[in-house]
């Protein structure tokens, strides 16, 4: 490789930023000063290029303590890793979360998503941007969806510096009982932490105000600490529930709390089965995939467990970024060892010894906890060189995101992991082949992995008696929009749309409900009776995609809204492939144009939306580009959306 | 005369064809089976000498069992496939995926795309006078190449042709995302402050002429250009002992670009920067 690195230097915070996440460098060949033993040997090559993976830590490390990437800081880390500076850019430019530009160290991220936009959005990104001039030291940028739609409108103030390291005790633990209301609004945000060093580095704000987002992005101590995590579940405390039992009941930060829970007694029953035996059980327990595409799991981790060439690697998707779902969130902040306990059992069946937890960077409050539970697991012996005793030896290592909804696709986040732009791969081969590193990878959602424990705890069989024949054992949906009680809602595979919608308390005047997220569809109101179910759903032309069910009455402007989720598909289409490049934007045009208009003066361009929609689900690389028509279509074909 | 050297022989896979019984080598694309069947399937991004990124998608037929079109060029003919080319759902994506690509950029020097345009029937023009176009200035920062983002395509030929496929180089990469991805080098420089060392070989691998010789991008400017009149004799490059082959575009007796054969076992259609571009010695007449 024939590599040029700049004359640009980094400033001493950003090799110290560096430095702190790869240690200082040996020699002057990798941006130390030079001594004499440096003209008679040379370091890098085939050693130093294996460490790219640490390209996106590393933009992070930089990013969290400078608050963008300068030419310098870029050049430093690239001489580090051997990685050539242009492509080093093409990678930092891809995240929405970090600038090669100078920006304030603060940016306010509002949402401007639909929950957030059915919410009244709109009004608070202005309202925040006048309070927040330029030259108040906040950035305000208008993102994607933020993961927080049961409490929208959200904000997310993140504030780099040198403390902008997330500590876990910046927030009050919430106690056994900590339910809805057990951390009264004010309290237990600067308590013990008045006079301590560490600053909180991102405050999570939602419900936002003008007043609050603000406060969070210039004063975050002032600003209303974030409830926890069990007021995202309003059935929390109820003893019928599978999957979400631990949220609220148990403490999220202790381990013997989620061990007197019945933690770990699913991974010993693991290790008495062995692995053929639990990929057994999993595929006779019937379940499938909970991101959206509903893949058997048994038979993935059989493909996975079943290949010659080693290493094998265990990857959990935490990327959750499709609007309207946040479930993987609750689940990691409610019930974190609970995944670090499935990943095990999942690396334990599929033969692999590392797993990669690639969770969003829009999540802080979940990092802090899935960080905490795996350094508490590792020290307990329950990872590491030999889990439980058992000989096994098993670790997670935690990759964050950077803003960029494509990486929830299986093999874009291989190479976002691998320090590549999150661009996805074309299949085949397929991960269970060349996946994470070109070995055989098995990938699976965190709310999958979650259901594992049900699966081992009750047996197969009770578990496939949960739900119907096809889709079995329990499901969690995200319920969002114009309901009196948002939140992730756990039912039996088999309820109806409409049932769901009575429990989180749908307001009469419906008018439209998406299924699926931004990727799925709308449902009419008089179509309550949807079983959700995957074989029900695809029977009724729709999908139930991730879980996502957003109610929406009649005072949310369908256009707008439509509108909306074309922005959404354009800005995160990754560019690769021209049905999505190209034909996102077209959709978003054609879209524009017909904001007002209907019946004839839409005609022409619902069939022009038509057509381009046709291709972009036939020729497309990959899920976002296909599936970037679907709701629009079926407002299109269900709604009467322009009649 | 190349030298074509012979590889190792290849068990042959028998799989349909629009209704008819192919075999091809296992190993080869559904693409390479089409071209030996003598059908033609559009192509952009793909290259003789590079592994296709399969990123433009004109190339789409229908595999049997498949939810999607796949790309040809990428896409490894199994045995008992059957593929069709050109099916009405084919032809609609190609069409379409033309219009997209008419519409966002400037196609007029990309070579067969016109008539493709025609047999497909495209209509580029119907996304409205107001449809985003990447409509920029060629960028001219050095005296060898002009890079004309207005033409690009971000096929992903020059990005590998400038890495590990042939150059290993890397001064270029993809910057950015969707619709504002661009193809740039580190920190969207000036060429002449990255890592370029001017071999050329991205030219030799651009499909649509965003990437050319600042030599043939002035006679296109000064409308001098014509290939018509130009005569091309492949000769040994006489700068070093590699041997390399060089092919020089002659018009009116004046060199006025130099590629390179791609199917030459030695080079495989790379040059260096004096091979490529160190040519006006042979027409200094003094």
């Amino acid at each position: 490789m024939d590599l040029r690195f700049g004359d640009s230097k980094p400033t001493d915070e950003e090799r110290a930023a560096v430095d702190a996440l790869l240690g200082p460098p040996e020699s002057s060949w990798e941006g130390a000063d030079r001594s004499d033993a440096d003209l008679r040997w040379a370091r890098g090559g085939r050693e130093a290029r294996n460490r790219r993976d640490l390209l996106l830590p590393g933009l992070h490390a930089v990013n969290d303590r400078v608050g963008w990437i300068s030419e310098g800081a870029l050049d430093y880390l690239c001489r580090r890793l051997t990685v050539p500076p242009a492509e080093a850019y093409g990678v930092a430019t891809f995240y929405a979360m970090f600038s090669v530009r100078p920006r304030p160290a603060t940016v306010l991220h509002v949402c401007t998503d639909l929950a957030c936009t059915a919410a009244g959005a709109a009004g608070l990104c202005a309202d925040v941007e006048s309070r927040l001039a330029p030259g108040s030291g906040v950035q305000v940028e208008r993102s994607a969806c933020l993961g927080l739609c049961e409490r929208a409108p959200a904000a997310l103030a993140i504030r780099a510096g040198e403390t902008a390291r997330p500590a876990f005790e910046d927030e009050a633990r919430p106690g056994p009982q900590g339910g809805p209301g057990a951390q009264p609004p004010g309290e237990g945000n600067g308590k013990g932490r008045r006079g301590r060093t560490t600053q909180r580095s991102t405050a999570v704000c939602a419900p936002a105000t003008p007043d609050t987002a603000v406060r969070a992005a210039t004063a975050p101590e002032t600003a209303p600490p974030e409830p926890p995590p069990a007021t995202a579940v309003p059935q929390a405390g109820d003893p019928a529930l599978t999957l979400l039992r631990r949220v609220g009941t148990a403490d999220p930060a202790d381990l013997d709390d989620y061990r007197a829970h019945g933690g770990y007694t699913a991974l010993r029953r693991a290790f008495a089965l062995g692995p053929a035996g639990v990929i057994r059980e999993v595929t006779d327990s019937g379940l499938t995939g909970r991101g959206g595409a509903a893949f058997p799991t048994g038979r993935k981790w059989q493909a996975t467990a079943s290949q010659p060439d080693h290493p094998h690697y265990l990857v959990c998707n935490a990327d959750e970024s499709e609007p309207g779902t946040f479930k993987d969130r609750v689940l990691m902040e409610g019930d974190p060892y609970a995944l670090v306990e499935a990943m095990t059992i999942a690396a334990y069946a599929t033969g692999a010894h590392r797993g990669y937890l690639y969770l969003r960077g829009e999540y802080p409050r979940a990092l802090r906890r899935m960080e905490h539970a795996i350094g508490q697991a590792r020290a307990r012996g329950l990872l590491g060189d030999d889990v439980l005793g058992q000989g096994y030896a098993f670790d997670i290592e935690i990759r964050r995101g950077a803003g960029a909804y494509i990486c929830g696709e299986e093999t874009a986040l291989f190479n976002s992991i691998e320090g590549h732009r999150g661009e996805p791969r074309s299949k085949p081969p397929f991960p269970v082949e060349k996946g994470l590193f070109g070995r055989p990878t098995a990938e699976n959602n965190v709310e999958t992995l979650v259901n594992v424990l049900p699966v081992l705890t009750m047996g197969a069989q009770a578990y496939a008696a949960i739900g119907t024949g096809k889709s079995t054992g329990p499901k969690l949906f995200c319920v969002s929009g114009s309901v009196a009680r948002p939140g992730v809602y756990e039912l039996p595979f088999g309820a109806t749309l409409g049932e769901l919608l009575r429990l989180a308390g749908v307001r009469d005047n419906l008018r439209a409900v998406l299924l699926g997220g931004a990727a799925g569809g709308f449902v009419r109101p008089d179509e309550l009776d949807i079983p959700l179910t995957f074989e029900g759903t695809r029977e009724a032309g729709t999908t139930l995609g991730s879980g996502v069910v957003m109610a929406f009455d009649d005072t949310v402007p369908l256009p707008r809204l439509l509108l909306r989720i074309a922005e959404f598909f354009r800005d995160e289409s990754c560019g690769q492939c021209v049905p999505c490049r190209v034909g996102t934007v077209r959709q978003q045009e054609a879209l524009h144009r017909i904001a007002d208009r209907t019946g004839d003066g839409a005609a022409d361009d619902i069939a022009l939306l038509r057509e381009v929609g046709r291709t972009m689900r036939d020729a497309s690389i990959c899920g976002l580009g296909q599936t970037a028509w679907n709701a629009v279509e079926s407002a299109i074909d269900r709604l009467g959306a322009y009649e | 005369m190349t030298v074509t050297p012979l590889g190792i022989p290849r068990r042959l896979l028998e799989f349909t064809l629009d209704g008819e019984p192919v075999r091809a080598p296992e190993g080869s694309t559904i693409l390479d089976a089409c071209r030996a069947a003598g059908k033609d399937v559009p192509t952009l991004c793909e290259g003789d000498t590079l592994t296709p990124k399969n990123a433009c998608r004109v190339c789409v037929v229908e595999v049997e069992g498949s939810r999607t079109l796949v790309p040809a060029c990428s896409r490894r003919a199994e045995p008992g496939m059957e593929v069709r080319t050109g099916t009405e759902r084919a032809r609609h994506s190609r069409k379409v995926v033309l219009e997209l690509l008419a519409s966002s950029v400037d196609l007029s020097t990309t070579p067969r795309v016109a008539g493709w345009l025609k047999e497909y029937e495209a209509k580029p023009d119907r996304f409205g006078p107001d449809a985003a176009r990447v409509d920029e200035e060629p960028r001219v920062d050095n005296d060898l190449y002009v890079r004309d983002y207005g033409k690009c395509i971000l096929c992903y030929k020059c990005v590998d042709a400038c890495g590990d496929q042939w150059q290993n180089t890397f001064a270029i990469s993809v910057a950015g995302r969707g619709f504002d991805a661009r193809i740039a080098v580190e920190h969207d420089a000036p060429l002449t402050d990255s890592a370029c060392v001017y071999c050329g070989n991205c030219i030799e691998v651009c499909p649509t002429g965003a990437l050319s010789f600042k030599s043939e991008f002035d006679m296109r400017a000064a409308g001098t250009w014509d290939e018509s009149r130009q005569s091309e004799t492949t000769t040994v490059c006489a700068y070093c002992g590699v041997g390399c082959n060089l092919t020089l575009h002659v018009q009116d007796n004046e060199i006025v670009k130099v590629t390179s054969p791609h199917d030459n076992p030695v080079t495989h259609g790379n040059l260096c920067i004096k091979g490529r571009f160190g040519y006006q010695h042979v027409q200094n007449r003094d």
